[in-house]
């Protein structure tokens, strides 16, 4: 009994001393920070103040944040749209190379993506790929400067993220008893009917960790928008990223950083609700 | 229909593939410039090889994510051990602190990260850079082999000591054995992450200790290079090695 | 029964789960070499019971004791008793022989004593040649026979078996239940088996421990539980019963007069009521017979119309409708020689049972 105790506290007191030093003080520091002020560049002094919080609403930031959020939002929904029927045919597909189909998703889900990003501009730079089958086909007359866009930037955002919605997708929709789409269909639902009223609640869940899971990084993937956008596209992670290493105006990027947790706080409590109400619709 | 949906998934396929498989191609051409194939060869790979700094910046890479991924890998089993064995105060507020971590934005852990270790006066290099690898692997250990356990009998530990095993005879007889896979899938995600990692790396090292993933976001900053499509084929095929055997090392459930 | 050694004594033991009691104030004494069922529907505190006993639970009250000595503290490790899981709890990563040897090797049993003790208890099942097997690649019954030789190769003075045989088929359950009484007899050690099926429990056990919401409603052999049932929860569960709802009118020596279900019956039997008491009056199925009227005289005590009758193959089922509203089940065995054992429904039959059969309970 004794020396249950002593691995029990060990072990709880080991990842309770980590998660405290390493999260909790950090995130409490970025807090305090991002009430200070900051005059010289990489100066960090007293009074505390909430200009920085207000300085959000500068017209300047206010275009970085609506930026951002509009291309979030359409990569998001992007990826919503072409990972759907895709994860709903793998998770209906029993045949004998399901495995490897999934672990030809989860493979990018895990490798760099900032590999995966290079590798885009292989297609689509100006003499790449794309263009060279384009021009051969006689379909356009000169080269499509994509490279440099938002459109570029939002390729290579869906191309990361893509597995990021298509796995949470698979979960729920792999768990999915089919029977209750039968039920439906027995019950006299149509097509639409039946995924409107069943199919689309029950997968809730995982429409909303797939969205989590795409939005947020989207905001902040500032090398995508670097290597793609060629900086043009401001996203809040390349904004925080400037405060921090460019103009070194620590507390601006710290009450930003904030404003981006405050977000995903919300994100995962509207998970935590969706989740909830699913579990028990399902029952 | 049927046609309709195989064609459809292979599209999604070929989004996700074509450019890779492009790239490892390239990796290949004689030609240092534009698109055209102009024969196969090495040399790429080659001026990798003969790159110091580069090699350099390989083996840091590789120092940090084996280092890191193994303390992230003790650390999160242990808790995770703990997770499931044991009730304690504060353990639902704990485990949610895990999951949040996981969805946390990678740049504000990065940024937090920084103001911590310049107001304790650390020098980013070897040490700031491995502490915050081991920070962001810890949760995604825990999550995997927390859900393997998921699918154990409770009743083996009940049983383990009703046969005279102490708490650690059964930790390390019954709990260990079992949950193995899962601990080596936890070391290899771990590992791969650590390799991978940008956006947190690049607050927490400085000149002084370069790693790969750093270099490779330097040199795709100047545009598409030969060498560098080499060193993202290498990069690519040590992750999809390391991911498949992590898949297949979860799978022999049954 | 004669006086015997106590193995297990639980005395005062109480217990709750988050304000919710499960066990209330019990005392039980069980005896060497015994076969004990607790028996009772579900969250009667039976597992929790056992659990109490294995060390897996530890009671908010009262204190356990293991052949004299306390061990109402002491984890599951220091406790010589064996449990065999519900699940079977084998090892998944272990071979046959591994899981047996597991918790010899625990205990630092000398290394060459060992392949004997684990060998001579697969015997006992009968699984000497599945030795090198994992249990995944097991039947259920194999992996049901792996778990009693994991927990009796440790010898402990009782084994506990919580609801061991629930996850096997009707065929498999009924032949398993045999060899376990065989393996007990062999072994001469107290088995404590816990189970929800009354049927198994009567048929296997030498005493039935009857829980209803964490009290003991009856202890005694299968045969008093099933034909004395102290109370109405007894009755009902162990076993069908009907219920009939009777006055007592007069006591006699020996003998009562009682208005059962509105008519005037003589009970031989002597119980203890006053006159005036209200009782209920309880018969099983196969003590009663019907017979049929054939005059429409009315001097049979309880007569009713057949309402329904249901081929059993071994008996006939009959369902009648008392006068008095009051419907009862018969059970009654084919008479070869009777060519006339066969009721038409809607039939008038008069129901008539063995004096003293019958068991009168208080209208609780």
């Amino acid at each position: 009994m004794n020396e249950k105790n002593r691995f029990k506290t060990l072990s709880i007191s080991l990842i309770s001393f980590w998660l405290i030093v390493f999260v909790l003080v950090p995130v409490l520091m970025v807090f305090t920070v991002s009430l200070l002020t900051c005059e010289v560049p990489g100066e960090i002094k007293q009074p505390f103040t909430l200009n920085n919080y207000k300085e959000m609403f500068d017209p300047v930031f206010l275009k970085v944040i609506f930026d951002s959020f509009k291309m979030a939002f359409e990569t998001t929904l992007i990826c919503l749209i072409a990972g759907f029927p895709f994860a709903y045919n793998l998770a209906r597909y029993k045949g004998r190379f399901k495995s490897l189909l999934l672990m030809l998703i989860i493979i990018p889900f895990w490798t760099s993506s900032l590999i995966r990003t290079y590798a885009i501009i292989v297609i689509i730079k100006t003499n790449g790929l794309l263009n060279m089958v384009l021009m051969s086909l006689g379909l356009i007359d000169e080269p499509l400067k994509l490279m440099y866009t938002p459109l570029a930037v939002m390729i290579g955002m869906v191309y990361s993220l893509l597995p990021f919605m298509i796995l949470p997708l698979y979960a729920v929709l792999e768990k999915l008893d089919y029977k209750y789409i039968e039920a439906a269909k027995d019950l006299g639902a149509g097509r639409t009917q039946t995924f409107l009223h069943v199919i689309l609640p029950l997968s809730m869940p995982g429409i909303i960790a797939g969205s989590m899971l795409v939005f947020l990084p989207t905001l902040c993937l500032f090398y995508i928008s670097d290597v793609l956008g060629g900086a043009k596209t401001l996203l809040i992670g390349n904004f925080i990223r400037n405060q921090f290493l460019l103009v070194r105006n620590w507390p601006l990027g710290a009450a930003a950083s904030m404003v981006l947790m405050g977000l995903m706080f919300i994100i995962i409590y509207v998970y935590y609700k969706s989740s909830k109400k699913a579990g028990r619709e399902a029952i | 229909m049927k046609a309709l949906k195989i064609s459809y998934s292979s599209l999604v396929y070929s989004f996700l593939y074509l450019p890779i498989i492009v790239l490892i191609i390239y990796s290949f051409n004689a030609s240092k410039f534009g698109t055209s194939w102009k024969g196969f060869t090495f040399k790429w790979y080659e001026s990798l090889m003969n790159n110091s700094s580069l090699m350099s910046a390989a083996g840091n890479s590789l120092l940090v994510a084996v280092t890191a991924a193994t303390l992230a890998t003790i650390i999160g089993s242990v808790a995770a051990v703990a997770f499931y064995r044991y009730g304690f105060r504060g353990k639902k507020m704990l485990l949610g602190l895990v999951y949040v971590l996981i969805m946390a934005p990678d740049i504000v852990m990065g940024i937090s990260l920084l103001i911590m270790f310049v107001t304790i006066h650390m020098n980013i290099g070897f040490t700031t850079l491995l502490l915050s690898h081991i920070t962001f692997n810890i949760p995604f250990v825990i999550v995997t082999v927390l859900s393997r356990m998921k699918g154990f009998d409770k009743n083996l530990f009940d049983a383990a000591g009703d046969l005279g095993a102490t708490e650690f005879q059964t930790v390390r007889h019954v709990l260990l054995p079992m949950m193995f896979p899962a601990v080596i899938a936890g070391w290899l995600l771990s590992f791969t992450l650590s390799m991978d990692d940008v956006l947190i790396s690049f607050f927490v090292t400085g000149p002084d200790f370069d790693i790969l993933p750093l270099r490779i976001y330097s040199m795709v900053r100047l545009g598409v290079k030969p060498e560098v499509n080499a060193l993202c084929t290498v990069m690519f095929a040590l992750s999809l090695i390391i991911v498949m055997a992590s898949q297949i090392l979860n799978k022999e459930k049954k | 029964m004669k006086k015997r050694d106590q193995i297990v004594r639980l005395e005062n033991i109480s217990k709750s789960f988050e304000g919710l009691g499960v066990v209330h104030d019990l005392d039980l004494s069980i005896y060497h070499g015994e076969f004990v069922t607790l028996l009772g529907p579900s969250g009667c505190g039976k597992t929790t019971l056992l659990r109490i006993i294995g060390g897996f639970e530890r009671q908010d009250f009262g204190k356990v004791f293991i052949d004299g000595k306390e061990v109402s503290k002491l984890p599951p490790n220091k406790r010589e008793v064996n449990t065999v899981f519900q699940s079977y709890a084998l090892f998944p990563h272990l071979s046959v022989y591994d899981n047996v040897a597991f918790g010899l090797k625990m205990t630092k049993t000398p290394k060459n004593q060992i392949k004997d003790m684990v060998m001579s208890a697969l015997d006992t099942v009968m699984l000497r040649d599945f030795a090198d097997r994992m249990p995944q690649n097991l039947s259920g019954g194999q992996q049901q026979r792996v778990a009693i030789a994991r927990a009796i190769v440790k010898q402990p003075k009782v084994l506990l078996l919580d609801e061991p045989l629930s996850a096997l088929d009707y065929k498999l359950r009924k032949q398993m239940q045999t060899e376990l009484k065989q393996i007990q007899r062999k072994l001469g050690i107290t088995f404590i088996f816990v189970t929800h099926d009354q049927e198994e429990a009567l048929s296997m056990s030498d005493r039935v421990i009857v829980m209803n919401e964490g009290v003991i409603q009856q202890d005694g052999s299968p045969k008093e539980v099933y034909e004395n049932p102290k109370n109405m929860f007894v009755a009902r569960f162990v076993g069908e019963i009907n219920v009939l709802h009777a006055v007592i009118e007069k006591t006699m020596h020996g003998k009562l007069m009682a208005n059962v279900e509105g008519r005037e019956c003589v009970l031989t039997k002597d119980h203890k009521f006053l006159e005036g008491d209200r009782v209920r009056l309880l018969l099983r199925p196969e003590d009663i017979r019907l017979e049929h009227i054939k005059d429409a005289d009315n001097d049979y005590p309880l007569q009713g119309f057949i309402e329904e009758t249901t081929y059993k193959g071994a008996t006939l089922d009959s369902v009648v409708r008392l006068d008095s509203g009051t419907t009862i089940t018969a059970s009654e065995f084919f008479d070869e020689d009777d060519p006339e054992f066969e009721y038409k429904t809607g039939e008038k039959v008069a129901v008539k049972w063995v004096d003293g059969w019958e068991v009168l309970l208080p209208d609780e």
